[in-house]
């Protein structure tokens, strides 16, 4: 990473450092901090109530889930496509590229309502076959996996890709002639070049999953207790005037968020070993 | 034995990178691809280890034929320029690289990357990521990485194009001795024809996908079969209407039997060498002549600016009529 030169500090260093940090914390700090703040009004206990709610602890475990498996799911596709990305050249590989990048523009509340389309049990295109074969896609975990998957798609594809372009294939051939066949090459040489690029877009995708609203609301049916995710309890239980729940479920929701970010940025090397 | 390439061609687009190319380079000799960027040298080198593939023609590695075969089973040492070092492993770790993979038992791996780090003068830097070294010794890293699977050949791609003028140097005699100690069959690219006169065994001089010529550096500095060579040998001038090394010239200020006469128009002193451009008075060769000479022999020879002096090749001098 370059060093920063320090200019001289002038009237304009102030100015812009208080519009900065006025910004930040009119948008960020102070709403966030006032959901903690509710969380805790009368000490533990909204948090106590919450945790003891099974639809909360339900929709909790079924968040996690949830989670884990689009994480999963996008890890191992995100490093395939990110793979095929840089190191191959095909027709249309600029149109995928763009594609990978529609999950970010469409809102999510589409995305629920395409897959609804595609995987509805009754009239989707698909629905009734797939059920037929004994597996409920829309308004089950199935279905909240692949709109969970959508939406955080480009997460770790767009981390890995820049980080796989400025590598380039040097060590992979050095592989290749030492005798490393294509796994080997890529576990052993591939993979610990990208790897911190990786561990980031994978906290962001969990991030991204944990928090995903729209498209969850659309293809699970909102069910309580079954299909209800932490975000759709949050909603539910604010418009059933249980705010001290829908402020505890908001806090954890954040908690999460907050302490995988921290651990990698915690983990992460302050610079990349450079061996140019 | 050694590598034999028949009719090799490749194209990149409308590119056509080398075209229909032939060359046998025997076993155990150190031989330099030599010839200006762009001309193809990489690109047989990288055909030859595997790394690109040849749209035509064969390549047979000590007698076997290594068309089809992947990158990984020709058992091919390759040198990158820039030392493509796996800077997530250690020194030791990148040279035990090939023989981790070939699954050779840990003390046999141990004693061999021993042995290499000793031989490339890296053994207090084992433990060193590469980034902790000079690119002098992560080149000399890249080369005992490449020794670590005793490779049927060893092939360098402009291995010393990166570093500083000094270090080239002593890289330079450093693979000369390296050769003459390990002797397996060695082809480096270069562009740099000092770097290839001095080093190699046999030079191969490639240009616009073609072989130019074949030879030792003797052969080839003294014996060039074309303009090309001559020229990009070393320095050229125009003497009458043939090519000669400028100091292949004999300069005289007494009238003789000469090929131009005319005056001193040039005068520059390069360290113990004095380097003239003579203007010829015959318009039917108007262009200057550059002669070179040592400065010891100028002032013998009692010459200054603005003289007058007939030029012709010193006796024994080889000169190209250009194509």
């Amino acid at each position: 990473m370059a060093s920063r030169t320090r200019a001289p500090r002038t009237a304009g260093t102030y100015v812009r450092r208080t519009v900065v940090a006025v910004y930040l914390f009119l948008l960020v700090v102070w709403p966030v901090a006032l959901v903690v703040r509710h969380t805790f009004d009368g000490g533990t206990a909204n948090l106590e109530a919450a945790l003891t709610d099974p639809v909360v602890t339900t929709a909790l475990r079924l968040t996690v889930v949830v989670a884990v498996w689009a994480v999963v799911i996008n890890t191992v596709f995100g490093v395939a496509i990110s793979i095929l990305l840089v190191r191959h050249e095909f027709r249309g590989r600029r149109v995928l590229s763009a594609l990978i990048d529609l999950p970010l523009s469409v809102s999510p509340v589409v995305v629920g309502l395409a897959l609804l389309l595609a995987y509805g049990g009754a009239n989707g295109a698909l629905g009734p076959t797939v059920e037929g074969l004994g597996l409920q896609i829309a308004f089950a975990t199935p279905g909240i996996v692949m709109a969970t998957a959508f939406v955080a798609l480009p997460l770790v594809i767009r981390e890995v890709v820049p980080v796989l372009e400025e590598v380039g294939t040097e060590q992979e051939q050095a592989a290749r002639s030492l005798g490393a066949g294509g796994w080997q090459t890529f576990r052993r040489i591939t993979l610990p070049s990208i790897k911190w690029a990786l561990v980031y877009g994978v906290v962001l995708s969990l991030a991204r999953s944990l928090g995903e609203f729209g498209a969850v609301k659309i293809i699970s049916g909102n069910l309580i207790g079954q299909t209800q995710t932490a975000t759709l309890v949050v909603e539910q239980k604010y418009q059933d005037f249980e705010q001290g729940s829908a402020y505890a479920t908001s806090f954890l929701l954040a908690l999460i968020a907050v302490a995988a970010l921290v651990v990698v940025t915690v983990l992460r090397p302050k610079e990349d070993p450079d061996g140019d | 034995m050694g590598i034999e390439i028949t009719g090799v061609s490749k194209r990149f687009g409308d590119f056509v990178a080398l075209d229909d190319v032939s060359l046998s380079i025997p076993s155990g000799q150190l031989t330099a691809l030599l010839g200006p960027s762009g001309g193809g040298k990489s690109t047989l080198l990288r055909i030859v280890a595997g790394l690109e593939s040849s749209d035509e023609g064969q390549v047979v590695i000590e007698g076997r034929d290594t068309t089809g075969v992947p990158a990984q089973k020709r058992n091919v040492g390759f040198v990158f320029q820039h030392y493509a070092a796996f800077k997530h492993m250690t020194v030791a770790k990148n040279v035990a690289f090939g023989l981790e993979i070939r699954k050779r038992p840990k003390a046999e791996v141990k004693a061999k990357v021993d042995e290499l780090l000793e031989l490339v003068h890296l053994t207090q830097f084992a433990h060193r990521l590469p980034s902790q070294l000079s690119g002098g010794q992560r080149q000399r890293m890249a080369l005992a990485r490449a020794l670590a699977i005793e490779p049927s050949v060893l092939l360098l791609d402009e291995p010393f194009g990166a570093l500083d003028a000094k270090v080239r140097k002593e890289l330079r005699d450093w693979l000369r001795r390296l050769h003459d100690e390990v002797h397996v069959t060695t082809v480096f690219v270069t562009h740099d024809q000092e770097e290839a006169l001095e080093v190699a065994d046999s030079l191969v001089v490639i240009n616009d996908g073609r072989i130019e010529q074949v030879g030792t550096p003797d052969d080839l500095y003294d014996k060039p079969a074309s303009d090309f060579v001559l020229s990009f040998l070393g320095p050229v001038t125009t003497l009458g209407d043939r090519l000669i090394r400028p100091h292949d010239i004999e300069i005289s200020r007494y009238e003789q039997a000469a090929v131009v006469d005319g005056p001193i128009t040039r005068w520059t002193r390069v360290g113990f060498e004095v380097r003239l451009e003579v203007t010829p008075t015959d318009p039917r060769h108007p262009d200057p002549v550059q002669v070179v000479l040592t400065r010891s022999d100028a002032t013998a020879l009692g010459l200054h600016p603005g003289d007058r002096v007939w030029l012709r090749p010193q006796s024994g001098a080889d000169t190209v009529v250009p194509a």
